[in-house]
């Protein structure tokens, strides 16, 4: 080959290789740019004061003064369209009975959808389910509900032979003629003085428990369930693992069973983790019992089984790549072949093993289905230690899963859903650094 | 060749001491008796035969050198002594290898305790990747060596047999891979040393090294020679010369001639090795 094709060649390797990693950078921006902003939003956000009514009720925070004095002056612009509506129900009253039952339908969703903005109004009953007691705790929200107040969304299929497209009619020509048509431009107007929106950096995100799945409070026990399970898999699997990989690196006899283990051991790190969900359940819970039902410690084992080839291989990789000499050097001053494992094969392979378990513990921390069946639940508290034996938890995988598909009001509740995303992203990617760093010291340690 | 043909028998001694005292080398006091003895000992990999049935008397105290061509079965002969070849699955030995009367193959030979007692520098220097100080403790702490100040003590003095005492002691924290080569070799005859063996298997030691490390090295052996029973293995026929009492010359796994340094190198009564030491192969 002359010259001058060998150098084109070359430039157009490196053209390809740099072209597909911008290609791939450009991937990861368009994934998680969306996760960062909305995620960022369940923590910072514009919060309303029924968010701070809801904080101090449920969670005892804030300051019950100030609340009071905002709730005061919130309440005195709510009380016009309290009085608005008191108004039309007696108008609604005299009207002939043909009208008065068209009149009562359009009311009732002038009324739902104010409840919705503004919690529950005088006459209403007490709610049942938390999220009925307070009106929009966000902001952004808040302006969608006011466009619900505003306008009815109606359906327009008059062309059968396209799609049905949605249109928005104005609730207040429905209400012309009567009193309550004052309404709609007074919310409109007043929305900011009776929701007092605020930036609000809400850490409790992080921190509290879920209030009636998820409408309101944070997503710590999904946070120490992610971190229970994550952590019981590798107290099983990390030792487990370097176990085995030293008697396959030191002591396994070359032959047909050694080969069969270690492709046993590989076919392993392919199957689907579905598959070792239902293994958990079959083999942990139904065949052994170490729970009733799901628990912590039958996830944890799932996940320990799901991790150990690859941590296993890892090892076995670490291992051999301790080089020849330091073997020879430790057996010639009269070590035995225990001792020198110990104490001068295992050092040096270290970096190796550990990069191995933290990107291990990173996947078992990411994993769902091993612990839809063995594990997981949607709603439920932080659990202590004690209860790893007998309860199941939330973790951040399953419920992310949870919220974006089986959750009742799941579009409701979606900065929920994103924060769960990253959180779950920054674990996994603290792990990963964590990872490097450690590593880094360690053969930084080594090198001198 | 005497050495072949040698057994226990009180003349046999005699004709393996002369080949260890040239005229114009001292007598070393202790030096006259056998510390490991080949006898038709053959060393095979899978099926072939590495080291063929070599007979050979090494004494104790002096410095015997190994010469011979690459491939020759000469490094395969000096690690079947602290059974480093025992790390190859397919090697195995016919015939017997004695170390102070006892079969180094035995089946009651404990490898551990042989590898105590017969110590080894390799060829390329392997110091851990550990601090200055942990290297050369190492042994030590395997054999039961915990209390700090006496730790201490074998270090210093390792360190100081090993002559680089001087360029260490005020850095024996730090990582001994930071050294450089000649001194990360010497690093490993202090290591080797500071177990306490009697004998010292020196497997190419220099062959990494500058002339300079080099001659450090050669000092050292020196300087050891009288203290240790020490076989080298050499590429360097000047280097053989220099530093040994006698010389054993391998071709193809034989053992060709046994014989004092001074007469191996000025009168070789084999004319293989004297080819050989000439240069008309290598």
């Amino acid at each position: 080959m002359n010259i001058g094709t060998r150098k084109i060649l070359d430039r157009s390797f490196t053209a390809v290789g740099i072209g597909s990693i911008i290609v791939m950078a450009i991937a990861l921006m368009i994934v998680v740019l969306p996760i960062i902003t909305n995620g960022i939003g369940a923590v910072f956000f514009t919060g309303t004061v029924e968010h701070r009514k809801m904080l101090f009720s449920e969670f005892k925070r804030g300051d019950s003064e100030g609340l009071s004095s905002e709730v005061a002056s919130s309440e005195r612009y709510r009380s016009k369209v309290y009085d608005m509506l008191t108004g039309f129900e007696t108008e609604l009253e005299t009207m002939a009975p043909e009208k008065k039952v068209e009149y009562k339908a359009k009311y009732a969703q002038v009324r739902a959808a104010l409840q919705a903005l503004l919690g529950p109004l005088p006459g209403d009953s007490a709610p049942m389910l938390t999220r009925f007691k307070y009106g929009q705790t966000r902001w952004e929200k808040s302006e969608e509900k006011l466009h619900d107040l505003l306008y009815e969304s109606k359906w327009d299929n008059s062309n059968p032979d396209v799609m049905s497209k949605e249109y928005f009619v104005s609730r207040a020509i429905g209400f012309q003629g009567t009193s309550l048509v004052k309404l709609f431009p007074y919310v409109k107007d007043n929305l900011e003085k009776m929701l007092l929106p605020e930036f609000t950096v809400y850490w409790g995100f992080i921190t509290d428990s879920s209030v009636d799945s998820h409408f309101f409070g944070g997503i710590w026990p999904e946070i120490q369930g992610t971190f229970f399970l994550a952590v019981g898999a590798m107290l099983f699997a990390f030792p487990l693992g370097v176990v085995a990989a030293v008697y396959f690196t030191e002591y396994a006899r070359p032959g047909f069973l050694n080969s069969m283990l270690r492709s046993a051991n590989s076919t392993l790190a392919g199957v689907p983790s579905i598959v070792f969900g239902m293994f958990g359940l079959a083999f942990f819970i139904n065949t052994l019992k170490v729970s009733e039902s799901k628990s912590v410690i039958a996830g944890a084992l799932t996940l320990a089984i799901m991790i150990l080839p690859t941590i296993i291989r890892a090892a076995e990789e670490a291992i051999l790549a301790v080089p020849k000499t330091y073997r020879e050097a430790s057996l010639s001053l009269g070590s035995t072949k225990w001792n020198t494992i110990a104490t001068v094969i295992l050092p040096a392979a270290l970096p190796g093993i550990l990069t191995g378990g933290v990107i291990s513990l990173g996947r078992a921390a990411g994993e769902t289905a091993p612990i839809i069946f063995t594990a997981a639940v949607s709603v439920g508290s932080a659990i202590g230690l004690a209860d790893v034996f007998s309860s199941p938890t939330p973790a951040l995988s399953w419920n992310i899963y949870n919220l974006a598909s089986e959750h009742e009001a799941a579009s409701q509740i979606r900065h929920v859903q994103y924060g769960m995303v990253l959180a779950l992203v920054s674990i996994v990617l603290m792990l990963n650094l964590s990872a490097i760093v450690l590593r880094a010291r360690i053969s930084k340690k080594l090198k001198g | 060749m005497d050495a072949r043909e040698s057994s226990g028998s009180a003349s046999a001694q005699k004709a393996t001491r002369d080949i260890y005292l040239p005229p114009e080398r001292r007598k070393i006091s202790g030096g006259d008796t056998t510390h490991i003895s080949a006898k038709e000992f053959s060393i095979y990999y899978g099926e072939f035969e590495a080291v063929k049935r070599v007979s050979a008397d090494i004494l104790s105290k002096y410095v015997t050198a190994i010469i011979g061509p690459s491939g020759c079965g000469k490094s395969t002969f000096l690690r079947s002594i602290n059974r480093m070849n025992d790390l190859i699955p397919s090697c195995h030995t016919t015939g017997a290898l004695l170390f102070d009367g006892q079969d180094i193959y035995g089946k009651f030979t404990d490898e551990v305790l042989l590898r105590k007692k017969v110590g080894m520098v390799f060829q390329k220097p392997n110091p851990f990747p550990k601090s200055i100080f942990d290297n050369i403790a190492y042994g030590p702490r395997l054999h039961g060596v915990n209390d700090k100040k006496k730790l201490m003590e074998i270090v210093e003095r390792s360190l100081k047999k090993a002559a680089i005492w001087d360029e260490v002691c005020d850095r024996l924290d730090k990582n001994a891979l930071g050294l450089s080569g000649g001194q990360q070799q010497r690093i490993c005859v202090a290591r080797t040393l500071a177990v306490e063996p009697e004998v010292l298997l020196l497997d190419e030691p220099t062959s990494a090294l500058d002339p300079k490390a080099t001659a450090k090295i050669e000092d050292l052996i020196q300087e050891l020679r009288g203290s240790y029973t020490i076989m080298i293995v050499t590429h360097n026929m000047q280097q053989a010369s220099r530093v040994s009492d006698s010389t054993m010359f391998f071709y193809e796994g034989v053992l060709v001639e046994h014989a004092s340094t001074a007469q191996l190198f000025t009168n070789p009564k084999d004319p293989m090795t004297e080819d050989y030491i000439t240069g008309r192969f290598s």
